[in-house]
Order: structure tokens, then sequence, then C-alpha cells
């Protein structure tokens, strides 16, 4: 984790060659000619715009859908570097549906004294709604969005937990149609695992966590709307499992069950892969003034009638707060040593964490405990002076509110920008789902910092994506 | 089917049908207002079709005076006419974005494609100057939607409502077109052949696809009565508004749920007046009425539809 020594890259080792898994790739594409690689690019984005896969940016009015650019180049996964991570990733997420089936029930793991109460019913993300009461198979998080990064020599480290309502998949999915389109000749050069059967799964998934009794379960998708930047991803989810994408006006509870508004009268529906947050699901007992959710939903939820997926109140273990705490998650609730490492984390409501901190501003980042998508946070090597000093009183005033980590070198992929191939950061968020069993599609959605030397990948702040390749042996 | 879902290929249906007929309806007035005997008339012709599109007022708002080129950029590309062209193509690329997870893929594609090409090219391909590129140009759309909707839509209630949205509109439509030639016609005429109706009457034909149709099954000679008679009483042409009453009332019958009996009495009322009418019952100074009546039907199919499937509230 030493940031002067330059970046793990995916392709080639320190010693320029490539790496075994990449050789069949890197063959081929050192025969491509920068504008035949040009020319399948400009193809790529008139197919995605055609094809409308986009994500609406708010306060714009006509055109208000923008592309996430989509690189070329894909990210190949060894056979064993998957086979690592995907059993870490499953360890990880058995843990935190444990430690949140435990917050919501006995709450063992604060009388063990892992960590103090005021951390758990301080936190805005625990749900008191939720205390006590059972959800099918004591699964809460059904669909965990895992962002994993590789630092130092390649060690994978998880940089965050998703698991309230991750995104991204749909352009897992159709990164690699659209690859297989441009450049099918890779598929037959390469044995690349399929990911196209994880709305399948997906629907099995929602499926085996039907309220108990429900022989055939109605499942529906459930949207803020097409104005919501992740709409795409919604209908096209409701589209490949083949069940209705229902918004919270389609939806209504009578005499303790849910219900959906049909041509031919009300339907009853037994699972909702919810894509709205707490807050908005239900204003009888969320935000009053949320017109997104369905009113009398939770009540419904909690005498088991029907079925939220994610369950409420998942926050409460993705926080970025009760993070540096997972690693003895697994250990308390599993008996396991952690397969996947957390990044270093400094928990500045500790003293001398918080010293540490203000003392090395410059070579740390620092996260607001409840920030997403890459806002509230500092990038202490790339910030200005007056950004870091801004902090720091930010900080002073509340130290709780924040988590510092050292500055990863995240690992670098090659990307086709306009130069020509060149190394880029990246991450990986690979998508588990758990019901009856975990699955793991291999892979996951790969996010790119576009711009050169940027660490950031948030599409809302110029990251683009690629196809992610787990070879098979 | 969801009542929002239905609601939404409702209107798919229409707008994508209300964009055509926009757009042959601007075709047969652009063609006639290139007619040298025409050229005094041109203003009754554009204000005429102002008058029966009920765009009139909405015009005069934008516009102070009555110019050809005005009027085609108004109807055509008009950013602030929700009812132009290119705003009827967003709106019913909207719908079809908002129901893309039940709709074909194929059909969302070709809907949001025609919505991306139409605001590229409009308004630099596009413009008022050569407005026939354009119609021809929606009317190729129009063809390639309905081939994609007929080739890849599932047949379930959801391509039972779109057709419903589809041929309402598409009676409404070709009844205003109707209306909008006949308001140019000189007072006093009583249906007989005349050389000057031959031009006009078979502009008209063309932008319903149906002149070769009208040479074929009939041996009459081209008339307003007997284009009137053949565009609204026929069932075999397909824009006949016989033919769009037909498939309203069948597509209805298909879904039809325990409320909506009501609407489909007057649907099948409305049909069996066009499968027994001709058009020598319809004294010559009756027919605008006759017209006004069959739109009063279509409007209140709409709302009733509204009603009894897709979740409005009544109105009033």
């Amino acid at each position: 984790m030493d940031r002067t020594r330059p970046a793990y890259d995916e392709m080639y080792a320190e010693d320029a060659r490539v790496r075994p898994h990449y050789a069949a790739y890197s063959d081929w594409l050192v025969r491509q000619p920068d504008d035949a690689l040009r020319q399948k690019r400009a193809e790529a984005d008139s197919l995605f715009h055609r094809v409308g896969i986009t994500f609406a940016v708010y306060g714009e009015q006509e055109g208000n859908e923008r592309l996430i650019p989509f690189d070329i180049v894909p990210r190949i996964l060894s056979a064993s570097e998957w086979r690592t991570l995907a059993a870490g990733l499953e360890q990880r997420v058995r843990a935190l549906n444990a430690f949140i089936a435990d917050i919501y029930h006995g709450q063992d793991i604060l009388r063990a004294g892992l960590l103090a109460p005021e951390q758990i019913f301080c936190n805005p993300q625990y749900r008191p709604e939720m205390q006590d009461m059972d959800v099918p198979g004591g699964i809460y998080a059904h669909i965990a969005g895992i962002d994993v990064v590789r630092a130092g020599h390649g060690e994978f480290y998880v940089l965050e937990d998703n698991l309230r309502v991750p995104s991204g998949v749909s352009y897992m999915l159709e990164d690699r149609k659209m690859m297989m389109r441009l450049f099918p000749e890779l598929f037959s050069l390469n044995r690349v695992a399929p990911v196209e059967h994880y709305p399948d799964r997906l629907f099995e998934n929602l499926s085996s966590v039907a309220p108990a009794g429900v022989a055939d379960p109605v499942v529906v998708v459930l949207t803020p709307g097409a104005n919501n930047s992740a709409y795409f991803e919604h209908a096209f989810l409701a589209q490949q499992m083949g069940v209705e994408l229902v918004e919270g006006q389609d939806l209504f509870v009578r005499e303790g069950f849910v219900y959906m508004r049909t041509t031919r009268g009300p339907q009853r529906v037994d699972v909702i892969y919810r894509r709205i947050d707490d807050d908005f699901l239900d204003p009888l007992v969320f935000r009053p003034d949320s017109v997104l959710g369905v009113p009398g939903l939770m009540s419904a939820y909690r005498e088991g009638r029907v079925t939220v997926a994610n369950a409420m109140g998942t926050g409460i273990a993705d926080d970025k707060s009760i993070y540096p705490y997972v690693p003895e998650m697994i250990r308390f609730y599993l008996g396991e040593a952690p397969l996947l490492a957390n990044v270093p984390t400094r928990v500045l409501r500790r003293p001398d964490d918080l010293a540490y901190t203000l003392a090395h501003l410059d070579e740390l980042v620092v996260k607001e405990v409840h920030g997403s998508g890459g806002y509230g946070m500092l990038v202490g090597p790339t910030a200005s002076e007056a950004e870091r000093e801004d902090f720091r009183l930010r900080i002073l005033a509340s130290p709780e509110k924040y988590i510092a980590q050292p500055t990863l070198a995240l690992s670098t992929c090659p990307t086709f920008v306009e130069q020509g191939v060149a190394p880029r950061h990246i991450d990986l968020r690979p998508f588990v789902l758990s019901g009856r069993e975990v699955n793991i599609v291999p892979g996951g959605l790969t996010r790119v910092a576009l711009r050169a030397g940027s660490l950031v990948v948030n599409s809302s702040q110029g990251g683009g994506t690629k196809d992610t390749w787990v070879l098979e042996d | 089917m969801l009542s929002r879902t239905a609601d939404h290929v409702y209107w798919l249906g229409r707008y994508a049908e209300r964009a055509e007929n926009l757009a042959r309806t601007l075709d047969v007035q652009y063609r006639l207002s290139l007619l040298p005997q025409q050229l005094h008339a041109d203003g009754i012709g554009w204000r005429g079709m102002l008058n029966t599109l009920g765009l009139a007022a909405a015009y005069a708002d934008r516009h102070d005076a009555l110019e050809p080129h005005r009027v085609i950029d108004f109807i055509a590309f008009d950013r602030d006419n929700p009812s132009s062209i290119l705003n009827c193509l967003r709106t019913a690329r909207e719908n079809a974005r908002a129901v893309r997870g039940t709709i074909s893929s194929e059909m969302w594609e070709t809907f949001n494609a025609t919505w991306l090409e139409a605001r590229a090219n409009a308004p630099s391909r596009f413009t008022a100057r050569n407005v026939a590129e354009f119609v021809d140009w929606v009317k190729y759309r129009a063809h390639l939607a309905r081939g994609v909707v007929l080739g890849s839509m599932l047949r379930d209630e959801g391509y039972h409502f779109m057709q419903i949205g589809t041929f309402l509109e598409r009676a409404d439509g070709v009844v205003r077109l109707l209306q909008t030639r006949l308001a140019c016609e000189p007072a006093g005429t009583d249906g007989g052949p005349v050389a000057h109706d031959y031009y006009p009457w078979s502009v008209l034909l063309r932008a319903l696809s149906a002149f070769e149709i009208f040479r074929r099954v009939s041996r009459d000679s081209v008339t307003p009565g007997n284009v009137l008679g053949f565009a609204v009483f026929r069932r075999d042409v397909p824009r006949s508004v016989y033919r769009s009453a037909a498939l309203v009332y069948e597509n209805l019958q298909a879904v039809a749920n325990a409320q909506s009996a009501e609407t489909e009495r007057r649907a099948g009322l409305l049909h069996a007046s066009l499968r027994f009418g001709t058009i020598e019952s319809i004294p010559p100074a009756g027919i605008d009425a006759y017209l006004n009546g069959i739109l009063a039907t279509t409007a209140d199919l709409s709302e009733r539809i509204g009603r009894d499937f897709l979740g409005h509230s009544p109105a009033g």
C-alpha cells in the first residue's frame, strides 16, 4: 500500500510481461489498428443510444438521458483469482446477513462488546420498525453489491458493502452483450464464463424468499419511476425476469395484503424487489411526504404477508461507520478467518485514530460515514490546502461522522482512450444473491476512471464501465 | 396487466398514430397548395386544416399572420406546440419508455430511434421547406413501427389496448382529414362529377394510401361523395373509418371486464352504424354533422376506456 510504487496492472506484470490469463487477448489486441478500435467504440455508442441504455440526469429537460461511457477493453480475471474472490464474497455476505438478523433480534454482538450500543441505536440507518420481526429464511440483504479493489501486489480489498439498493447489474449484462456483438471472435479465443443467466438466478432467489405457504409467488419490481437515474435497470430487470414493473401508485394494501391495480381488478403481490430507499417505502411509517411508496406496506410486511427485498433496515450493515467491524463479524458469527481484507480504516471516534488522521491529512482519504457516490469525501493527496483545511474543521466539529483510509493505488487496466490504449484505475462490483442459497454470477461490473490518474470511478463523476471476464479453467 | 401499463400502451398507440395522421393531413394540404388554381384558396386551406385539427387558437397565439411555412413549422416541428408531429413522436417514445419492460425490445428501440432521429434532424435536415421529405420519413417510420408491433408483440391485453388506441386515433384522424378537405369545398356542391374535384380528392386518397385501392375496387369517378363514401364506409380499406371502428370494437371485446359493458355497447353501436350506413343516406348538408357525431363518439369512448380499464378517475 505504498503509493510511491506504481499501481498493480491487471494485464502487465512488473517486468512488462503479459500476465498468462491476458495472453490470448493481448495477442489479439496488438493486431488491432487504432482506427478499427475507434470505429468499434463509435458503433457501441450508437447502439447504446438506440437501445436506450442510459441513465437519467436530474434537472435537465430534453435529452436528459446520458450514456455511461463503455470501454471496449475487457477486464479479465483468472479462474483462480475468481475462486478466491467468490469464496470471500460469499463468506462476507453470510456474515453481514447474520449481523443484521442479530441486530434486529438478540443483539449478541453488542453484548459481546464488539460494537458500542450507540453505534447502532444512534445510527439513522437502524430501523426500530424492524426490531424482533422475522423475515423469510433470515435473509435481509438478498442482493448485495460488494465493491472490491486491488492494490499492492494485486491483493483484493473490500472498499464498500452495498446492501440497500445496489445498482449496476444491468450494465454488467449489457456490456457483455455489447462485447459479444462487437468482437465475437474474442469469445472463441477465450473461455469466458457466462453471466447472462443472472436474471433467472435473481428471479429464483426472489421466489425462494416468498412468504411461507405461497406456492407460485407473484414477484414485482418496484421503481420510483421513469425519471429515476437507474430506471433503465429497473425496467430491464423486470423485463428479463418476466415480471411487472410497478410504481408505488400501482400498489395498495387492503386487509393486510398487498395488491396491484390491473385491468382485471386487484391482483395479490407476494415479493417486492424494491428499488426505492427505505425512507420512501411507506409514508405511514417513514417519510410522510413520500408519493413513491405504498401506504400500509410496512404493516403487511411485518405481518409476513409480503416479502420486501432487500429488507428494510439493511443500511445498518453497510454504513461506513460499521464497515471497519465486518472482519470481526465474520469471526464472531461464522467462527472463520476473513478471506477478504478490509481497507485498513481509522475510525475517527477513536482519539488516537483522530490524532493520526489530522496529522496525515495529505496522505489519507477521509469519508463521511453517511456519504455515497464519491461525495462527502476528501482525497488528501490531490486536494488543495484550502480543501484540507475545510475538512479539518469539519472533522473536529464531529469526528464520529468520519473514517479515514490510506490512498489506495487502485489497480489499473488497459483502457481505450483518446490517445490509444493506456492504463486507467478500476474497481469491481460483483453481485451476491442470497436466498435459500448464495449465488454469485462470475464477474460483476468493472468501473473505470477514464481520466488519467483519477481514482474516482463513479458514473456521476466521469467513470465508465468495462465488460468483466472470468476465464474458465 | 397493470392499469398504468395498459394506459401507457394505449397512449403509445394513439400518439404514434396521431403523428402519422398529422403527417398525412399536412401532406394533403401541402400538395394542394402547390396547385395554381388553389392559390387564391390557399389561406382557406391552411386555416381549414388548423380548424379541424383544433389548433387554430394555439397557432394564433404564436403567429400573427397565416403563412404556409409557419403553419407547416407549427404542425410539424414546433416544440412548444404539444400536438406537433415532433412532440407526438416524443410523447409516443416517452410512453414506450415507461413500459419498456413490457413491450418488446424491438418495439422500444424502434420508437426510441424514431424520436432520436427526428430530434437530431429537425430543424437541420427536416424543415418546412422540404416538408414532403419529412412526411415520407414519418410514414416510413410508422410503417416500420407497425411491422415491429405485428412481428414482435405478445398478443395479450397490452396488444389489444395498443390497437384500441391506434384505431380510435385513426378514426378520429381520418374524420378530421375529411373535414379539412370538406372545409375547402365551395358551398352548394351537389356531389356530381366536376373536373376540378379530381385533383384535391385524389390527393386525399393518396394521403390515405388508398388511391390505387379506390381505382381497383370502385368504378366510380373521383368525386367528393364517392371518396367520402369510400373513406368512411368501406370495411376493406385499411384506413377507413368503418374499419377503424370495427377494430376498436373487436379489441375492446377481447379485454372486456366487469364494468366495461356499456363502453362495449357504445363501441358496438358506432360499429353497427358504420357497418350499415351509406353515404347516400346522408344529405350533403348533413355530412359535417355526421362526421362531428363520429368525433363525439370517439371522444366518449376514450374517456370511458380510461375509466373502465386504465385507472382514470371519472371526469367532472
